[in-house]
């Protein structure tokens, strides 16, 4: 079927099928997409995906953005993650200039990394329980991910949209508030976390809705190029953090939990699971901290690394590099480089070209929603409609990121 | 150092099996790059995936070098999850005539982002199953990511390479 010549089942008199447009602007696509499906009463016959209803062109912008201009570009991907984005681009960005990063800001790093890996993950699962019909699990876990961003905001000013850190560290040091409100995240989340578990976890109607539900083998999900959550769901232990670890996640002692049948359960556990490793990556971060020189969040790299402001008013040489930074001047080899991040929903890799302008040559996104909602439309043939949309709110689909 | 030596093997058993056709190996950041051709691309891919175990699709993507013979490189990365490796592989085609062969024969992953190739650069995958834009509207008549496209008004004079010295 063809979206532009769409099927239209009134005009045949014979067919029993119904189309029916779910989305661009459906409650249910928590986003803006598109699916046109043929149904057989409450069963899909065929569908067809229609997206790009927010194609930014990213890319061709990012072709005339200096570097650190393509941070704020990057927040508008996963936006339920923008921390990890950021620091996705912000450490491809230190592999091209050889930038070697101070341990306590690779830290700092895991710790906000962390932090948004578990508010995408409590977006994902309580918006599962939601399609399934428990609403009571939403209200629960969602004030965590306030809290989240409030500690977002006491680093870097911002909530959604965080544009934190920049390339070369963060641009300022985390302050006692910030430690405060992770420490309190870290005392109260696990006990809200328990309580959503129990709440969903061996519910009846809930496997009942979810279990068996959307199966995909390990076979089928590396033939889609699947990543994250969905591909350990079905059983294969790939994880970018383990496999290509970036940040001194090789510092760090976590499981990746794996599923068995891909099924949307098994993808619900495989996220819950996540967050539990997350929480535990982040109280070992905390603990290395203290024993890592205070005051240090960025590293020594005066040629990259933008000056404070007071320096730049004083000090030549700061101005000097004030200006060649703002300017996009910065001496960066001409080179490629590919920089993969496990984002919330998978691979998140950065294409990078330089060839020695102010800008880059060409900047490709691998987004991870992009590649893993190809598989929606087919996986959904045969399947019940509300099925269908519990399956869609599993896969996490985050439109900024599935259009760029 | 072990990835220069694996980089090593995989590359002579590469030459064993294609020769010529795999040219310009370099290495930039650990990742075994190397230039193909459009008439051996899908051996190379099915070779790589079925022998060497790259078994997996990491992208496809496309790069405009506006002026050149062959202007427009497609880029695949591929990605051995055992063995932890990742390789890059590029095939320069004329951009008058941008076709290659579809690699949704080897992955079926490769539908979108082959889609999203086309739509952005104009690539043609020879026997893709179902070759339309993806992001942008049906009916743009321009495949915008090649660099004849600007982004901003050109006659903004103000951001030109030569006011700083280049």
């Amino acid at each position: 079927m063809n979206h532009n010549h769409p099927v239209f089942t009134d005009n045949d008199p014979q067919s029993e099928l119904v189309t029916l447009n779910l989305g661009p602007t459906h409650p249910a696509t928590h986003g803006v997409f598109q699916n046109v499906l043929q149904l057989d009463g409450e069963r899909i016959v065929s569908g067809v995906s229609t997206i790009g209803y927010i194609h930014r062109a990213f890319e061709k912008i990012a072709e005339h953005r200096p570097f650190y201009q393509i941070t704020p570009l990057t927040d508008r991907l996963n936006y339920c993650s923008s921390p990890i984005n950021n620091m996705g681009w912000h450490m491809t960005v230190e592999k091209l200039l050889n930038i070697q990063m101070p341990k306590r800001v690779d830290y700092l790093r895991v710790i906000i990394m962390e932090l948004s890996r578990i508010a995408d993950h409590i977006i994902c699962n309580t918006i599962i329980g939601q399609d399934t019909g428990a609403t009571t699990t939403f209200l629960y876990l969602f004030q965590f991910r306030e809290h989240i961003y409030e500690i977002f905001e006491e680093v870097c000013g911002a909530r959604l949209t965080t544009n934190i850190g920049r390339i070369g560290g963060f641009e300022r040091d985390f302050n006692e508030i910030a430690f405060m409100k992770i420490n309190k995240f870290l005392k109260e989340f696990p006990v809200a976390l328990k309580e959503f578990e129990n709440l969903l976890t061996r519910n009846r109607i809930f496997i009942d809705r979810t279990a068996g539900v959307a199966e995909v083998t390990k076979e089928t999900a590396l033939e889609y190029s699947w990543t994250g959550p969905l591909l350990r769901a079905t059983g294969v232990d790939y994880d970018v953090r383990v496999s290509d670890p970036y940040s001194s996640y090789q510092d760090f002692d976590f499981e990746v939990p794996v599923g068995t049948s891909g099924d949307i359960y098994d993808r619900y556990l495989v996220r819950n699971e996540e967050m539990w490793q997350s929480l535990r990556i982040i109280e070992q971060a905390v603990v290395k901290l203290k024993t890592e020189p205070k005051g240090i969040f960025h590293a020594d790299v005066p040629e990259f690394y933008l000056p404070p402001k007071q320096e730049v008013y004083n000090n030549m040489e700061a101005l000097i590099y004030h200006f060649k930074i703002v300017m996009g001047e910065i001496d960066a080899p001409k080179a490629e480089v590919y920089h993969a991040v496990e984002g919330g929903n998978g691979e998140l890799g950065f294409y990078l070209i330089n060839d020695g302008g102010r800008t880059p040559y060409r900047l490709h996104f691998r987004r991870p929603s992009f590649v893993n909602y190809q598989m929606f439309a087919p996986m959904s043939e045969g399947m019940l409609l509300s099925d269908a949309i519990i399956n869609m709110s599993s896969m996490n689909i985050i439109a900024g990121e599935l259009d760029a | 150092m072990e990835e220069t030596t694996l980089n090593n093997s995989i590359h002579v058993k590469l030459t064993e099996k294609f020769g010529e056709k795999v040219t310009a190996v370099s290495e930039p950041y650990g990742l075994l790059t190397f230039v193909t051709y459009k008439d051996v691309i899908i051996n190379v891919l099915s070779h790589l995936k079925e022998e060497l175990k790259f078994n997996f699709l990491t992208d496809i993507t496309a790069v405009h070098y506006p002026g050149k013979e062959h202007g427009i490189a497609v880029v695949y990365h591929l990605h051995n999850m055992v063995e932890k490796i990742r390789i890059r592989i590029k095939v320069f085609i004329s951009e008058q005539n941008p076709t290659i062969p579809t690699a949704t024969t080897v992955w079926k992953g490769a539908n979108w982002m082959e889609r999203e190739t086309y739509d952005l650069f104009g690539v043609k995958f020879e026997g893709h199953p179902d070759l339309r834009r993806i992001l942008n509207m049906d009916d743009l008549g321009v495949h915008p990511m090649l660099k004849q496209y600007p982004l901003e008004d050109p006659n903004r004079v103000d951001k030109k390479d030569e006011f700083f010295g280049r």
